[in-house]
């Protein structure tokens, strides 16, 4: 019995039961689905990170907003309505696209994700301008601490969204000089939870603009 | 039977990939290694320059003012001076020294082969976490070379002095913003490692290697990892809006009508308090950070050198996980001082004895696993047994500043330099010396030299608790920390000789380091040749030749059938059963 008084002190088996766990250990693989589990593992411990930053960022918003009368609540441009539906449909195209890579229709598939990856470039672009119509209205980084976390956030996840586009892009190019192999499908599945949770992120913080802005 | 091999990868051969920009874990841990090497001698030398100062506050020393031309003019260290050096030293001991070593260091050299895995899971992404930990390094020493020079505002950073700008002072120009910089880098490196070594033990474990038969090396570094996942991604996010409040003008951290150097600030509504929430979010795990690798080899080296097995296995892989989730729980007790609710502080205070728990599991089992042994004091063992020592001291005076109305006096005393040097300096800079002595010969296929290391070893202990034992008296006598001069004090006059016996035992400690550093670079050449198992150990780097091989198990791929601290195994042929032994 591991961890007994009499068997340890008296230097016997210390021997600690065998048990199938979590994980990829246990001999139960090892190559490609290695592999990709640890690829998924990798990303969803990136996800805790992004969230645990995102999180203090909130943290901060919500501390920062009780506790002084500066806060001016920062209007949401008119674009960020019309960037929220394009991220949401680039999701919607990269599933299209993992549904048609599993039945064999590379072109499809080829469509769909390039129509994804543009679809997160003209989010970027409408982000542009949505801090370009707060600009002109006067608002700026550091014009209240509304605007501020504004600003800081949208930016945050913008930058997110670059690396994420930055993973569409060579799956893409990939895809189109016809060197999307099996090995790199776990590529092109990690890559879509990355963008859905990018997208989440975004729906999350739209909420937050809207009721506490 | 297929290895759980995620990136496979032949030896390269050109010079920079092999050692400079390499893939292979173990040379990226030995990188990781000397990095912390050098930034452990750096940050030494600016403590024997604090402790020198402490006692000689009016000397002139010619070259301080070569190297600190306004900062030492006419060779007379400034207030400020001290506090650049103080901040510079913290900031490279903790995130250096003791983020760096115990964790990238040994655990990319050992997890992999420890786990029987041929890499970590994602070696570009080591490679690059390494060089970006060495940037950020590059970074923060440029705060020293910039006017102004190194910031003030101590590791810890607190707004409105490292908000403001070089208005408050020197250093806190350039120096503060390089300073900020360098931690968010060092952050991002940071979680680029705990992602590598999350994945690693999730899913490259071999065949058998059940998480309940993991080494607690392995269970420390990944309880660590999760650790830094979280920690460093609150720090990253602090460290952003501090850089705002800096550089953009924005007020996260800086009130209303803030008065500095004469001249009102254009801030408002920030608090201050708010960073040190942050802060400290990411610092206390940090603590953990630092200590529970050192946990984890002090339980594999009592295990391997009292040759019984570790004492209570699954209560410590519990009582690693205890400690780890709780230490997110107590990061208010670093603000007791904040003037903040007192059942606030009555909660933090609470979460933070019952850390006192699975502190004291660890302990007991510890004991529980020398009572009994048949003990070989190697060099290695001394250490590891430094390290239970220094870890119940220093644990123990955290008790009386966990307890609020005990911190409220002792908060900005010696009290809490004791303390933290203790727990988190000392031991987990001896968990190293521990491992550095024990996984020696696997790296190299040589000993370190036992003599010197016996030697270094007793000055060592001997020193650290010469240092650091007045400061809990000095603390208790009232004397402040912080403070460049003691000498204009009438209180404190009567403590100076103490002072002045610290400094004269950093100095003593800090030239007995020169024994390590010789030890090190001798033995690596010239050391007894060691066999591939010189302890007689179980775990599974020592079923491989020493130095390992390029994919470390030579194309076998291990089989596990025994927990990693099977010793004296009643009817067994030989003392200690291997990991890889037939079941």
């Amino acid at each position: 019995m591991a961890g007994s008084i009499t068997t340890d002190i008296a230097g016997g088996r210390g021997v600690p039961p065998v048990v199938r766990d979590f994980g990829g250990g246990d001999g139960d693989g090892g190559g490609r689905g290695a592999h990709r589990r640890a690829a998924v593992t990798g990303l969803l411990v990136l996800l805790a990170a992004s969230v645990m930053l995102f999180a203090a960022f909130t943290s901060a918003f919500f501390v920062r907003r009780g506790m002084s009368n500066d806060w001016v609540d920062t209007p949401v441009p008119g674009i960020l309505w019309m960037n929220t539906g394009v991220l949401v449909a680039s999701s919607l195209a990269l599933e299209l696209a993992r549904r048609a890579l599993r039945s064999g229709r590379r072109i499809a598939f080829n469509r769909y994700w390039t129509g994804a990856t543009l679809l997160g470039v003209v989010f970027l672009c409408g982000q542009y301008a949505g801090w370009r119509q707060l600009n002109d209205a006067g608002i700026y980084l550091a014009t209240n601490p509304s605007s501020s976390f504004f600003f800081l956030l949208t930016c945050v996840h913008a930058v997110h969204l670059l690396g994420g586009i930055s993973a569409l892009g060579y799956i893409d190019v990939q895809a189109l000089m016809l060197r999307l192999g099996p090995g790199k499908r776990t590529a092109v599945d990690v890559s879509a939870y990355f963008w859905h949770f990018l997208d989440g992120v975004w729906i999350y913080l739209m909420v937050l603009f809207l009721f506490w802005g | 039977m297929s290895s759980p091999v995620v990136h496979p990868h032949h030896a390269p051969t050109g010079f920079i990939r092999r050692y400079i920009f390499s893939l292979d874990h173990k040379v990226i841990g030995i990188q990781y290694y000397f990095l912390a090497l050098f930034s452990v001698f750096l940050g030494m030398s600016l403590s024997v320059l604090m402790r020198y100062h402490l006692i000689y506050p009016d000397a002139k020393v010619g070259w301080f003012e070569k190297l600190w031309p306004t900062g030492a003019a006419g060779g007379i260290m400034t207030p400020e001076l001290y506090l650049s050096l103080m901040t510079m030293h913290g900031t490279i001991m903790v995130f250096f020294v003791l983020t760096t070593a115990p964790q990238s260091g040994f655990g990319n050299y050992f997890l992999p082969i420890q786990i029987g895995a041929e890499d970590m899971a994602f070696p570009v992404l080591n490679m690059l976490s390494f060089w970006t930990t060495f940037l950020a390094l590059c970074v923060m020493v440029a705060a020293f070379f910039v006017p102004g020079g190194a910031p003030l505002a101590g590791w810890t950073a607190y707004p409105p002095l490292s908000a403001v700008g070089a208005l408050s002072g020197p250093g806190e120009g350039m120096g503060q913003t390089l300073w900020i910089i360098s931690i968010a880098i060092f952050s991002g490196a940071s979680l680029m490692g705990a992602i590598n070594f999350i994945a690693t033990i999730i899913d490259l474990r071999c065949k058998g290697m059940s998480m309940m038969r993991l080494p607690l090396t392995c269970w420390s570094w990944f309880v660590t990892a999760i650790l830094g996942l979280l920690g460093f991604a609150v720090l990253l996010g602090a460290g952003v809006l501090l850089l705002l409040d800096r550089m953009a003008g924005t007020s996260f951290f800086l009130p209303a009508g803030l008065l500095v150097n004469d001249q009102i600030l254009n801030h408002k509504g920030g608090s201050p308090l708010l960073w040190q929430h942050l802060f400290w979010f990411f610092g206390h795990p940090e603590v953990y950070i630092a200590i529970l690798p050192g946990m984890g080899v002090a339980s594999q080296l009592l295990s391997t050198f009292s040759r019984k097995p570790i004492f209570g296995y699954k209560a410590m892989v519990y009582a690693i996980l205890g400690i780890g989730f709780l230490g997110f729980f107590v990061w208010g007790h670093h603000m007791f001082m904040s003037g903040m609710n007192p059942y606030s502080a009555f909660a933090f205070s609470v979460l933070t004895m019952s850390i006192g728990v699975p502190s004291a599991i660890k302990t007991f089992n510890w004991i529980g696993t020398l009572w009994g042994g048949r003990i070989r004091f190697t060099t290695a063992m001394l250490f590891a047994l430094g390290f239970v020592s220094l870890f119940v001291t220093g644990g123990i005076s955290g008790i009386f500043l966990g307890q609020p109305a005990l911190d409220l006096y002792f908060h900005d005393t010696y009290f809490v330099v004791g303390h933290f040097h203790m727990i988190m300096g000392v031991a987990a800079i001896f968990g190293m010396f521990a491992g550095t002595f024990y996984w020696f010969p696997k790296v190299t296929g040589r000993f370190m030299n036992e003599t010197l290391g016996k030697i270094h070893f007793y000055l060592t202990f001997i020193g650290v608790y010469a240092i650091f034992t007045p400061m809990h008296f000095l603390g208790i006598a009232g004397n402040p920390r912080r403070y460049a001069d003691f000498t204009n004090f009438d209180f404190l006059g009567k403590l100076l000789p103490v002072h002045t016996f610290m400094t004269h035992a950093a100095i003593y400690t800090a030239v007995a380091q020169l024994i390590f550093l010789v030890n090190l670079i001798w033995s690596a050449k010239k050391g007894k040749r060691a066999p591939d198992n010189p302890w007689e150990a179980t775990t599974l780097e020592w079923t491989i030749p020493s130095p390992p091989p390029f994919d470390n198990f030579a194309g076998k791929h291990p089989v596990v059938n025994h927990g990693p601290y099977e010793y004296s195994v009643p009817g067994a042929p030989k003392d200690y059963t291997m990991q890889t032994d037939p079941a």
